[in-house]
């Protein structure tokens, strides 16, 4: 949008306006599928809204302290260290899961999220379609870092679908649904504030909307016919992909606060150009695998009707 | 299995709400200014972008919805 020639405030405020409405279909399909646990949603939305806060306090911290290269360095850095972490975790258990079969292990909960459940700590809460009972103050953390990541990075779901996975217990399918709920109320109430402020361009959101709508539901439909291992397998590979987009860039910013040489004027426009292509690569594996694995399990099922 | 029946596809859904579709994105893009001007007032305005947005999912989603249907795309029983 930014390079269409909307102000960066508008562009991000008109995007949030059409992530709500698309997270908040995509939430009532995967409802209907039986896929999202709405308590755990909204659970976890309550302190993701809190972590939003705590994050901007941040942000604007650094951005009056160390201004706009500051904030470009602080925000890479932490995409390159979640998603290197976070991405790395989630392929090696992909690989565990594609390695083995992949219909028994759905069901295994991690040995983190075995041992969170097993501490017995009041408020404890009952998750029924995440089939998870664990500690309230298990997921206050969980919540708390996916609002924080989504003020930075504006993707809290690196963190909150892996979280919801691999701390709380829940299956790949019911996470990635539930994490649809929490962008939902994040959304509705980032739009919200962007609206207070007079700067959403509602014809950007509802362009935006027109395809998205079709996407979301697409996309929604097509988990019926995924394995487990293939939402780990797609999200794996998107965060690795985006770390490589972000990592390109981090010599430029290290550059200009004096922690590393000056690079060359060729040197950075090639680094740029592999962020962007990256970015693109990113968003073009996500699309493919995931669409692989809907055709197949969708010709695998007309084959047994 | 052969004792189901076939459904039959939503194509009427899909036409009423196409055109409502089309319809609301006509009337935002032939009021541009006003829209924009309205919508971006802030305060209690901002029930216009948000209310607006709600809309559009509703009968865009609704569309969208259908016409997957008609495609012969539904999610897995």
């Amino acid at each position: 949008m930014m390079s269409l020639g909307a102000p960066g405030a508008v562009a991000v405020a008109s995007n949030m306006c059409h992530k709500y409405p698309k997270a908040m279909i995509g939430t009532y399909k995967r409802w209907k599928y039986g896929q999202v646990d709405l308590k755990l949603a909204a659970t976890m939305a309550s302190t993701a809204i809190i972590g939003v806060q705590i994050g901007v306090m941040i942000q604007k911290h650094i951005l009056n302290k160390w201004g706009n290269d500051g904030s470009n360095l602080y925000v890479s850095a932490i995409f390159v260290i979640v998603l290197v972490l976070v991405g790395g975790y989630v392929a090696f258990d992909a690989y565990k899961l594609a390695k083995g079969g992949s219909d028994a292990p759905e069901k295994q909960t991690s040995p983190l999220a075995q041992a969170m459940q097993k501490i017995n700590l009041p408020p404890m809460m009952n998750f029924k379609v995440a089939k998870v009972r664990i500690s309230a103050w298990i997921t206050i953390p969980v919540g708390l870092f996916t609002g924080m990541l989504a003020a930075t990075i504006a993707v809290g779901g690196f963190i909150g679908v892996p979280g919801m996975i691999y701390v709380i217990g829940a299956s790949a399918m019911v996470a990635s649904a539930t994490e649809l709920g929490i962008a939902f109320v994040m959304g509705l109430w980032g739009s919200i504030q962007w609206g207070l402020s007079g700067l959403i361009d509602i014809r950007l959101s509802v362009l935006l909307l027109a395809t998205s709508l079709i996407g979301v539901q697409l996309g929604a439909l097509g988990t019926t016919y995924v394995k487990d291992y293939v939402i780990k397998v797609t999200m794996a590979a998107t965060m690795l992909i985006v770390a490589v987009s972000r990592g390109a860039l981090l010599p430029g910013y290290l550059s200009k606060f004096g922690l590393v040489a000056p690079i060359a004027p060729s040197t950075a426009a090639i680094l740029e150009s592999v962020s962007f292509w990256a970015l693109v690569a990113a968003l073009g594996t996500a699309g493919l695998i995931s669409s692989a694995a809907m055709i197949k399990g969708m010709i695998a099922d007309r084959k047994q009707a | 299995m052969a004792t189901q029946q076939k459904k039959s596809k939503p194509y009427l859904s899909t036409i009423i709400y196409g055109a409502l579709s089309i319809t609301f994105y006509a009337v935002v893009f032939s009021n541009e200014a006003l829209v924009t001007e309205t919508f971006t007032r802030g305060g209690i305005y901002t029930l216009y972008p948000v209310g607006t947005a709600f809309l559009f999912s509703f009968v865009h989603g609704a569309f969208a919805s259908n016409l997957l249907s008609v495609f012969g795309l539904e999610a897995k029983k």
